[in-house]
């Protein structure tokens, strides 16, 4: 599979690395080229700086050929467009998006993005251990 | 009409400003709170501090009764938030965007704002028009895109000065508006009407065929 990650915060570096190791055609993208210091040496996919909202980025990013496009910035509404312009604008089949605010994670799952609140399933593992 | 505005900056301001002027209810959420202080002492109590994409933020403020919604924030992708949130949760009728990369227009028509309004382009189109290669400006979008008035000025070394209008070969769909003139001011153009240097050609063109229209005009 060929993905696509727009940030390369610890969960993007780290997602990046997983899905490499697993023999996966890895593209991170950070504005700040010291975010790529997280990835391990072993990495083997492409780290690219460039706005995931751009163009020219997204282009570099060969994101016509992914299969699948993540974005996992520290930015809830620039995760929300750049997933957007990966579905409607290059057709890219999967696109996942992490959506700290509960209420717009709900409501961009019912326009069809693939979303994740950590919010919700941090508070809910925190939860787990205090009760547990 | 009740029309929320999200981003109090100096569009959101000025916008405000003329809205309550026209004796519209207008709310203007802004996240910083010492430009919040600064709209309420010149507009009144027409301001809350929160942030625009936030859907329980955008609730308390009443939007699902808002006519229309304003996103005029600097950041493009906060702009389509506020315009979606206030669409798809709360049913707001009319959303209006204003977006500075010009490449984002597309995703904003394709994800449903009603209008984009692209200051860069604007800005280019106003200066592009000051330069002696490209004599033409986009002053009106019709029909939702489709359609344009532009307004052409005619450079001094064109083929087309001296000649009647009926020697135009415009484009299909298109048609001259307006001719004004240096010297003799805004004429209705007929089909003998004849073009001089530096005349300002008011013309309806669809957008698809602006390049052919610009070519003509310009008369190289």
């Amino acid at each position: 599979m060929k993905v696509v990650i727009m940030g390369c915060s610890r969960v993007g570096a780290q997602l990046a690395a997983m899905m490499d190791a697993e023999g996966h055609k890895v593209t991170v993208m950070d504005i700040d080229p010291f975010s790529f210091k997280k990835l391990p040496p072993a990495f083997n996919g492409t780290a690219l700086v460039g706005n995931g909202l751009d163009e020219e980025s997204l282009k570099k990013a060969e994101i016509g050929e992914a299969d699948v496009f993540v974005a996992v910035t520290q930015g809830d509404n620039r995760n929300v467009m750049a997933c957007q312009i990966a579905k409607h604008i290059y057709n890219v089949p999967k696109v996942v998006c992490r959506i700290y605010d509960p209420i717009r994670e709900e409501m961009y799952r019912n326009l069809g993005l693939r979303t994740v609140s950590p919010t919700k399933l941090v508070a809910k593992l925190l939860r787990d251990q205090i009760e547990g | 009409m009740y029309i929320v505005i999200v981003g109090g900056g100096q569009v959101g301001y000025h916008l405000s400003k003329m809205l309550l002027n026209d004796g519209h209810e207008v709310l203007i959420l802004e996240q910083d709170t010492a430009r919040c202080d600064l709209l309420c002492e010149e507009l009144g109590s027409v301001v809350v501090r929160g942030d625009g994409c936030e859907a329980a933020t955008l609730e308390s403020v009443g939007t699902a009764r808002a006519d229309m919604l304003v996103a005029v924030t600097d950041e493009d992708a906060r702009n389509l938030v506020a315009c979606q949130v206030a669409r798809h949760r709360f049913n707001v009728r009319r959303t209006i965007a204003r977006i500075t990369n010009p490449n984002n227009e597309k995703i904003f028509k394709i994800l449903g704002v009603d209008v984009t309004v692209c200051s860069t382009k604007l800005i280019l189109a106003h200066i592009e028009q000051e330069l002696p290669s490209h004599p033409i400006i986009t002053l009106l979008k019709l029909k939702s895109g489709t359609l344009e008035v532009i307004e052409a000025k005619i450079p001094p070394d064109s083929k087309l000065i001296g000649k009647k209008l009926r020697a135009f070969s415009l484009p299909k769909g298109s048609a001259v508006l307006l001719i004004i003139g240096k010297e003799k001011g805004p004429q209705i153009p007929t089909p003998d009407t004849i073009i001089a240097a530096e005349d300002e050609v008011v013309a309806i063109t669809e957008a698809e065929n602006e390049e052919a229209i610009r070519a003509m005009l310009t008369g190289r």
